[in-house]
Formats: structure tokens, C-alpha cells, sequence
């Protein structure tokens, strides 16, 4: 410190002129909510590598497929469990793609040479020999649109039957309230395995399960800020001026509930990118040969012990996947709260 | 109070009518019948196996049998193991579920509430980063992925404890601790925002000014009423206990209800999914009335002002 005051150039030290005017000046720019909000997640190093890594990924699950040159189905048996092998890389001696593998009993062995294949393997392949690099982004392909399904949900049910619970209060809020009672007793589990019973595993009776139960939590947030600002004197004054029930909703409260409903729908995404990954492990979410995350980790889980790379890097991705949501949802909410404000 | 517990038991009661008709008629839709060699009968055997298991009356006769049945405790047979009652079943596995699942819940809040409460008194420093940390990871990571990570690491790689089964305390060494990751970070993340927000409250500030030592402030009157909340986020740990017991179980081949919930599963076995299904149902809405309940009986603070005395 001492260095550096004497750095400091007289001028700086100069009085300073008082001068009523000017002590009235805004020196700063005044920011809009989503400015400053914005500045607030910026300054949160955890949420911008987070967001930095999902975009990362999401062009991977969307390019990966189509650059691996190899379809996601594909068996090839006499190409079957091979280790990963990345050219370039296969020569850096402490990273695991160098094509070779170790036995459990200690013995390191080279499956490339004695099969003698030829073609690299990026992420080596699984009992059946089918790529688990372009399985692996198909997989996170999965775990997106899940993510995305979800927050569309919140998004539009949760929303709308919130605010028009919360707007209209009385006998409806009465009846649509006891509803989401009733609802949120039930556990997801036990609607998505009841759906499953009806309907084929798969994608489809996912969504249907998490369309039925996925949105109760939203709607019970949002109501409880619609009752809140529907008393508030702007509400009063659009209602004077004879806007309509719906122009009120989405003109005047919908943009005062985007903070709420941003938090929560990022909280939403990566429990259902769990609850996907987690049925599939449990073999009640996609079905052979569809790969997700889950498939991925199930089918690796049982050659563990033999070809650890089958379950490791399956993990690794949804593990990384979860923490960024996790981290950028963290970043969000304190920077769109205003409760979290310091 | 009285009306209050009045209220959520009929709520609760309307719940677990719902989740059972709905169970009964989506089982109405499944198509086929529950005979498992019904190809090879005949349309008169066929009419005598459904008399002898009531398919034959109209379904709201039916309907009104299963509710019957339901109150009774019948949760209907399970096929795959020579027409066991589902109910038998699940007693004879309820045992290593209800201690697995009590065992990491507590280990698992204990250990949360203390990385909480000391990320808390060590506001901003490593001590926070990292129990912040360890939280992050432990919400985010899939318990399937922990589980079977340190089964065949700590397990398999380094030997130091069994890798399968459940025979004795050091069997469940393992198991509680890839189940503890949830209730570890939930209860620390919960503990560090109360007890932050309670150190910064007036009455601590009294406490202080009156002279009293930095560990009765912190665990005589902060950690007290930081514990009083800590109530609301069981029943959220309860359907994580219930989803991780599906994994952990089948992992480890623990022999509870979740590892014979995902056997049923790949063997298509649909009494044994619905009677485990609804007992899920019935156990997880039981366990958040009682903490409703506890939570009106143990914070004063809420007991006034509904009103009482």
C-alpha cells in the first residue's frame, strides 16, 4: 500500500469544489432490472463457467452425433468393449484414451492390436460394439430435452394456473388450490411408474408422467406472488383504464413474476434431468437401442469391474451437467431475488 | 390445532383415494389379461380363472372389492413367487429399507447440519467454500452414479468393505453413505442460511451485549431455533430416501423393497408394482402430515399465532 500512495499524483489530492448542481448529477447509467441483473451473474464467477460449460455441451450433444461418423445403433461385435482411443491423445501417456486396458488382475492388454481394428474409438464402444461417443451426445440429447420439456411445463401450467388461481381469488382459487393439495401429495415416482404400466416405457410416457405432476410446485410460487401484487396500485390503474382480465395478466403481471418463475423453473431442470436418468437406470425410462444418460450408465454399471471407461464417461457428463444447472440456478436466484440482494 | 389436524387428515385421506382409483383404473386399462399363460387357455378356462379372481363382475363392483380390499391391507398377489400376498412381501422386506433408510437420514442430517452450522460461524472462508462445495456436489450428483462409483472404488479397488449384500453393520457402511449424500447437502445448505440470518437477528445481539461466550451464543441460542425449520425439508428427504432406495439397493443387492420394487419392474410383475406403488404413496403422504404436524407441536412461534392459548 505504502508503495503505491506515493505513486498517486498531486492532483489528486486536490479539495474538491462544492457545488450543489452537480452533487445532484447521476454519474451512472441507470440500469434496467435485467441489466442489473445480468451484471449481478456476470460477477458470479461459479454460474459463468457453469453457463459457459451447458453451452459447451449443448453444442456437443448436437454436433457430436454427426461428427463421431457413426450411427448411435449400430453394432458391430467384433468391435465390441474397446477401450477409448483418441488419435493425438493416444500418445499422451497419463491420459486414459492411449487404446489400451487393464485387467483386473493387473495385466495391460491392447484390445485395438488383438482385434485388430484399425479405426479409433474415441470414447471406445460397449458390449455390442456400438460407439459410445456418438451414444454418449445422443444421450445428452435426451437429458436436454428433458430439461427443456420440464421448464416448458413450469413454464406454461404452472404459470397460467398460478396467476389465474392467484388473479381471481374467491370460490376458484378455492377449488384449484384444493386441487394442487391433493396433487402435490403424490409422489412423481408414483405417477411416472403408474404411466410407465399403461403405456410403453419411454420418452413419451415420461413426459406425460412429468406433465401431470411437474408444474404443481411453480403454481403454488406464483400464486402466492399474484396475490401479492394484484393489490398493488399499477393493477388498480390498468383496471381503471378498462383493460381486459387476460391484458392485465400478461401485460402488467407476468413481467413483475419473471424473476420468480426464471428461479424456479432453473430448480425444476436438473431434478428432472435426474428423475429421466434415474428411471432409465432403474430400466423404466428409454427403452434399446435408445440411449440416454441413464441407458448409458445401467449398461456400463454392469461391465464395470472389466471396462470401467463404459460407466465412468457416461457419468462424468450427467455429473457435469447437474452441477452447471445446479450452480447456474444458484447464480440466478441470488442475482434475480430481491430478498438475496446484500 | 384441532381443526387444522381435522383438515389435513381429510386431505390426506382424499390423496390416497386418489392415487388408489387412479392405480385401479389405469390397471383397468392395461391391455391383456394378468394370466401369465393366458395364450395357452381356452376362453372356458379362461372364463373360470376370471370368476375365481372376480374379472368377471362389472368394474364398479370391482372397484368397490379393491377399495374393500385396500382398507383391509390387501394388496393383492404377487404372481412371480407362487402367489405370495403383496403385503407379505412387503413385510418380509420392509426391514433393511426402514434401517438403511433411517441410518443415512440421520447420519446424513447430522453431518449436514454440522457443515452447516460451522460453514455459517466461518462465514467467507475455506470452511464455508467447501461445505458449500460438498453440498453442490452432493445435490447434483446422481445417487446412481455416487453408489456405483464408490461401490467399485472403495469396494472393489481398495477392498475395505463388502461389495454386496447385507449381513452385518459393516454391509451397510457403503450403502448409507452413497443414500447420506442428499440429506448431507440439503441440511447443510438449509442449516448455513438459517443460522446466518438468525446470528444477524436482535436477540443474538442482546445475547452478545450481555456477555455471553461465543459457544453459548452459537449453540445455545442460535443453533436452537436454526433447528426448528430443519423440520420442513423432511419430507422432501423422505421421497429421496424412496427413489435412492430403488438404486442403492439394486446396487448393493440389499434385500428391502426397492431392490424388489426393480426386480418386479424388468419381470413386468403389475401387483407388486402397484401394492409397492401405493404403499410409496401412503408412506410418503403419512410422513409429510406428521411433519406438519411436529412442526406446529415443536415451534412456539407458530403455535401463537394460530391462535391457541
Amino acid at each position: 500500500m505504502a508503495s503505491n500512495l506515493e505513486k498517486l499524483p498531486k492532483e489528486k489530492f486536490a479539495p474538491a469544489i462544492l457545488d450543489s448542481s452537480k452533487s445532484e448529477e447521476i454519474n451512472k447509467p441507470s440500469l434496467s432490472f435485467w441489466q442489473d441483473a445480468w451484471m449481478r451473474v456476470r460477477k458470479n464467477k461459479a454460474a459463468v463457467v457453469s453457463l459457459v460449460v451447458m453451452v459447451l455441451l449443448i453444442i456437443m450433444a448436437f454436433l457430436g452425433p454427426l461428427i463421431s461418423g457413426r450411427e448411435y445403433d449400430t453394432q458391430n461385435v467384433a468391435h465390441a468393449n474397446l477401450p477409448p482411443k483418441i488419435p493425438g491423445l493416444e500418445n499422451v501417456s497419463w491420459l486414459p484414451f492411449d487404446g489400451e486396458k487393464k485387467l483386473p488382475n493387473g495385466n495391460v492388454i491392447n484390445p485395438y492390436e488383438q482385434k485388430k481394428v484399425d479405426e479409433y474409438y474415441w470414447f471406445g464402444t460397449d458390449p455390442l460394439g456400438r460407439d459410445l461417443f456418438t451414444r454418449l451426445w445422443k444421450g445428452t440429447q435426451v437429458s436436454l430435452y428433458i430439461a427443456f420439456l420440464a421448464a416448458i411445463i413450469d413454464m406454461i401450467i404452472g404459470v397460467a394456473y398460478g396467476a389465474i388461481s392467484g388473479y381471481y381469488g374467491g370460490r376458484l382459487d378455492n377449488v384449484m388450490q384444493r386441487i394442487t393439495e391433493v396433487l402435490i401429495g403424490i409422489p412423481t415416482l408414483v405417477v411416472v411408474i403408474l404411466m410407465i404400466l399403461v403405456l410403453e416405457p419411454g420418452i413419451l410416457s415420461i413426459t406425460i408422467a412429468m406433465s401431470i405432476t411437474g408444474w404443481v410446485g411453480m403454481s403454488r410460487v406464483v400464486r402466492a406472488q399474484t396475490l401479492k401484487l394484484r393489490e398493488q396500485e399499477f393493477v388498480l390503474a390498468s383496471k381503471t383504464l378498462g383493460n381486459s382480465d387476460g391484458r392485465i395478466i400478461f401485460k402488467h403481471l407476468l413481467p413483475n413474476l419473471a424473476g420468480v418463475i426464471i428461479i424456479n423453473t432453473m430448480f425444476t431442470i436438473p431434478n428432472a434431468i435426474f428423475f429421466e436418468a434415474f428411471l432409465s437406470f432403474i430400466g423404466l425410462g428409454l427403452q434399446a437401442p435408445n440411449a440416454s444418460l441413464g441407458t448409458l450408465i445401467d449398461e456400463g454399471y454392469k461391465v464395470l469391474r472389466l471396462h470401467p471407461h463404459e460407466m465412468i464417461i457416461p457419468a462424468i457428463v450427467i455429473s457435469v451437467i447437474m452441477v452447471a444447472f445446479n450452480m447456474l440456478a444458484d447464480g440466478l436466484r441470488d442475482a434475480l431475488d430481491p430478498k438475496m440482494r446484500d | 390445532m384441532t381443526r387444522y389436524l381435522v383438515k389435513r387428515i381429510l386431505y390426506m385421506l382424499v390423496t390416497l383415494f386418489v392415487i388408489a382409483s387412479l392405480t385401479f383404473f389405469l390397471m383397468k386399462l392395461i391391455p391383456g389379461t394378468p394370466f401369465a399363460s393366458a395364450n395357452k387357455l381356452s376362453p372356458a378356462q379362461m372364463a373360470i380363472m376370471k370368476a375365481k379372481y372376480g374379472l368377471d363382475e362389472p368394474v364398479a363392483v370391482q372397484y368397490v372389492k379393491y377399495l374393500g380390499n385396500l382398507v383391509q391391507g390387501d394388496l393383492g398377489i404377487a404372481f412371480q413367487f407362487g402367489n405370495t400376498p403383496v403385503s407379505d412381501l412387503l413385510a418380509n422386506r420392509i426391514g433393511p429399507s426402514i434401517h438403511l433408510g433411517l441410518q443415512a437420514m440421520i447420519i446424513g442430517s447430522i453431518i449436514g447440519m454440522i457443515l452447516g452450522v460451522f460453514a455459517a460461524l466461518r462465514q467467507n472462508t475455506w470452511v464455508d467454500y467447501s461445505s458449500t462445495f460438498l453440498a453442490v456436489i452432493g445435490k447434483a450428483i446422481p445417487n446412481f452414479v455416487f453408489a456405483g462409483l464408490l461401490q467399485f472404488f472403495v469396494a472393489v479397488k481398495l477392498g475395505w468393505f463388502p461389495v454386496l449384500f447385507w449381513k452385518g453393520p459393516e454391509y451397510t457402511v457403503l450403502p448409507t453413505i452413497a443414500l447420506m449424500m442428499f440429506p448431507v447437502a440439503i441440511a447443510a445448505r438449509f442449516m448455513r442460511t438459517e443460522m446466518i440470518e438468525i446470528l444477524g437477528s436482535d436477540y443474538i445481539t442482546l445475547a452478545k451485549a450481555k456477555g455471553a461466550s461465543y459457544f453459548d451464543i452459537a449453540f445455545k441460542h442460535a443453533l436452537r431455533n436454526a433447528l426448528i425449520p430443519l423440520v420442513t425439508v423432511l419430507g422432501p428427504l423422505t421421497a429421496s430416501m424412496m427413489t435412492g432406495s430403488l438404486v442403492v439397493e439394486r446396487i448393493f443387492a440389499i434385500p428391502g423393497i426397492g431392490e424388489q420394487f426393480v426386480k418386479s419392474i424388468s419381470v413386468n410383475d403389475y401387483n407388486v408394482i402397484m401394492g409397492t406403488n401405493l404403499f410409496f404413496a401412503a408412506l410418503f403422504v403419512v410422513i409429510i402430515l406428521i411433519v406438519d404436524i411436529l412442526y406446529g407441536v415443536i415451534d412456539p412461534r407458530i403455535r401463537l399465532a394460530g391462535g391457541k392459548k
